[in-house]
C-alpha cells in the first residue's frame, strides 16, 4: 500500500511534504503529528497463501484479535485525535463477520474508509451492505491477469475469476476501485495485459507494487527476484503507460529497492506519519516491524491511549528522526530525505535494525546484497512456500493453486 | 451500468457535484478543510473550500461565479476563468464530476 500523503495541488503548492503542509497551518499535534491514515489490520486470517504476505511469518490466530466492541471504540478514539482515513486490511477483512458494522462505525464517527481485500470471499451482497455502510473505496489484489499463474501464486483455485467478478460489482455499486498488482519475477512479463486489465475494469488507480523482501517474501526471494533486465523494462513499461493514460488511469510504481541506488523513505520516516494496528491491536510503525526483535511494541489493551502510544512509546521513539543514526547515515545529506530507509529490513539483511538499509549504495553491504539478488533473480528455483498458520508449505510439482 | 463520465469538461454550464469517494470536510484537529480521497488528502485553500462548498449538483458554474464576482465586487471575467480552471485541474483529478440524469 502507499502511505496517504496529502497534496496542496488546489492552492497552486507542490509540497514534497504534504503532512509538513498541513502540520504549519497551526495543527495542535505535537512533535509528530497524528498520522492522516491508519492501516487496521483485523485478522490475519486469509483463504490466499500468496508467498510474498506482508503479514508477519508468526501469524495471530482468530482467539487473540480484537473484540468488535474494541474495534470500534479504536475507531472513535482513532477520529478524535484527528485520524482521517482508515484502511481496513488483514490478512483478509472479509474474513471478519462484523466488517460492515465495523466500516459503518468507521462512517459514524467521521473516517473515511478504504477496502483492501483480495474479495474472494465478497459476495454482491456483503460489497452492496458495505457500500450501504458508507464505504469510500475499495482495493483489490491480483497475482496476474490470467487464472493459471493468479491462481497457482495465490495458492487459491478460481481466486482469479472471482476478483474479476467483485471489481465489476465495485465498479457498478459506482466505488471507486484501486487494482493493486504485486510483482515479481514470475509474473512481470503480464504487466502491459495487468494494465489493460485494469483499464477494462474501469479502474481508477493501479499499484504496480514490486514485492517488498521481508517476512514470507524474503522466505521466498529466490522465487520472486527479478532482474536488472526485468525492472528496467518495468520501468519503462509503467512510465509510457503513465504518459498514455493520465486523466483516466493514475498508476502508482513501487520499485524493488534492491536494485535502488538510494533507499526508499521507509513509510514516510519511522513513526513519522504512519502506523498500523494489528489484529491483537499492537500499535505498530509499519506492518512488518514486529519482525524486528527486541522492540516492545504496546496494544490497544494497555492502559495507555492510541496517541499516548504514538508519541511516548518507546519503540516509536528507537528509530524516529535521525538522532539515532549511524555512520554513513548520520553525516549524509539525504538523511531526511529517506531517514536511512527501511528498519525491518536493514534488521532481515544485517541482524541490527539500527544499520544502514543496504538497499542504499553507502551501505558497506549494498554490493553484497545487489549480487546476491541478481543471482537468485538468474538461478533461483520457481518453488514457492506458501503462506499458513503452519509456518508456510512448500509447493509441489503440479500445484495449480491447490 | 458503471463508469462516471471521465475527462468531463468544465464550462459555464456545467453543474458540478463531489463524487461519492471525495469529502470535503473540516479536520477539528488541524482546524482545516480537508479532501478526503483514496489514498490521497488534500488541503485546498480558502477559495478553493468556498467554490467545493457550492458544489452541489444543482447550481451551474454560471451562478457560482455570478455569485463570488456579487460578493467580492470582482470582474466576472477573471473569476469565470480561475473558477473554470480550478473545477478543471479537480475533475482532471478525479474529485469532481458533473450531476447528470440517470440515464439506465
Amino acid at each position: 500500500m502507499s502511505p496517504t500523503e496529502a497534496n496542496t495541488n488546489i492552492a497552486g503548492v507542490d509540497p514534497s511534504d504534504g503532512l509538513a503542509v498541513l502540520e504549519q497551518r497551526g495543527s495542535v499535534a505535537e512533535t509528530f503529528g497524528i498520522p492522516l491514515a491508519v492501516l487496521a489490520e483485523l485478522t490475519h486470517r486469509c483463504p490466499l497463501q500468496c508467498p510474498y504476505c506482508s503479514n508477519p511469518v508468526e501469524l495471530e490466530r482468530g482467539g487473540s484479535e480484537l473484540t468488535t466492541e474494541e474495534w470500534k471504540n479504536v475507531l472513535t478514539e482513532l477520529a478524535e485525535i484527528g485520524v482521517l482515513q482508515i484502511h481496513f486490511s488483514g490478512g483478509e477483512p472479509t474474513a471478519r463477520k462484523d466488517l460492515v458494522e465495523l466500516v459503518q462505525h468507521a462512517s459514524d464517527v467521521g473516517l473515511y474508509s478504504n477496502l483492501i481485500t483480495s474479495a474472494v470471499l465478497l459476495t454482491r451482497e456483503k460489497l452492496s451492505a458495505l457500500a450501504d455502510a458508507g464505504l469510500c473505496h475499495v482495493q483489490i489484489s491480483f497475482q496476474g491477469n490470467e487464472p493459471v499463474l493468479a491462481d497457482r501464486v495465490a495458492g487459491f483455485k478460481g481466486a482469479h475469476q472471482k476478483k474479476i467478478e467483485v471489481a465489476r460489482w465495485t465498479r457498478e455499486l459506482d466505488l471507486p476501485l484501486t487494482v493493486n498488482a504485486v510483482m515479481h519475477r514470475q509474473n512481470l512479463f503480464q504487466l502491459p495485459d495487468i494494465i489493460q486489465m485494469a483499464l477494462d475494469m474501469d479502474a481508477d488507480r493501479l499499484e504496480v507494487a514490486n514485492v517488498q523482501y521481508y517476512g514470507w517474501a524474503l522466505r521466498n526471494r529466490a522465487a520472486l527476484m527479478p532482474s536488472v533486465a526485468q525492472i528496467e523494462e518495468t520501468s519503462r513499461i509503467v512510465e509510457q503507460a503513465q504518459a498514455r493514460l493520465k486523466g483516466t488511469l493514475e498508476i502508482d510504481y513501487v520499485v524493488p529497492d534492491y536494485y535502488a541506488l538510494r533507499p526508499k523513505k521507509c513509510m514516510g520516516g519511522w513513526g513519522r506519519q504512519f502506523f498500523n494496528i494489528s489484529p491483537a491491536g499492537k500499535i505498530l510503525p509499519c506492518h512488518a516491524a514486529e519482525s524486528i526483535t527486541g522492540l516492545e511494541f504496546l496494544s490497544v489493551r494497555s492502559n495507555h491511549s492510541i496517541a499516548w502510544i504514538w508519541q511516548n512509546s518507546d519503540a516509536f521513539n528507537r528509530y524516529r528522526g535521525t538522532g539515532w543514526m549511524p555512520e554513513p547515515c548520520k553525516s549524509c545529506e539525504f538523511r531526511e530525505v529517506d531517514f536511512g530507509g527501511c528498519r525491518c529490513q536493514a534488521f532481515a539483511l544485517t541482524g541490527d535494525a539500527g544499520n544502514t538499509d543496504p538497499a542504499c549504495t553507502l551501505s558497506p553491504m549494498h554490493e553484497q546484497i545487489f549480487k546476491l539478488a541478481e543471482q537468485e533473480a538468474a538461478g533461483g528455483s520457481n518453488r514457492f512456500l506458501y503462506r499458513n498458520f503452519a509456518g508456510g508449505t512448500l509447493e509441489m510439482d503440479g500445484d495449480n493453486g491447490a | 451500468m458503471a463508469g462516471r463520465i471521465r475527462n468531463i469538461t468544465v464550462s459555464e454550464a456545467s453543474r458540478p457535484i463531489l463524487p461519492r469517494h471525495a469529502k470535503l470536510k473540516f479536520d477539528q484537529t488541524r482546524q482545516v478543510w480537508v479532501l478526503l480521497a483514496p489514498e490521497r488528502v488534500l488541503a485546498p485553500d480558502e477559495i478553493a473550500v468556498e467554490v467545493l462548498r457550492l458544489c452541489d449538483g444543482v447550481r451551474n458554474v454560471e451562478q457560482m461565479v455570478d455569485h463570488l464576482a456579487a460578493k467580492y465586487t470582482a470582474d466576472r471575467g477573471a473569476i469565470s476563468a480561475d473558477v473554470v480552471a480550478m473545477l478543471q485541474d479537480l475533475a482532471d483529478k478525479g474529485f469532481l464530476t458533473e450531476a447528470r440524469e440517470k440515464t439506465s
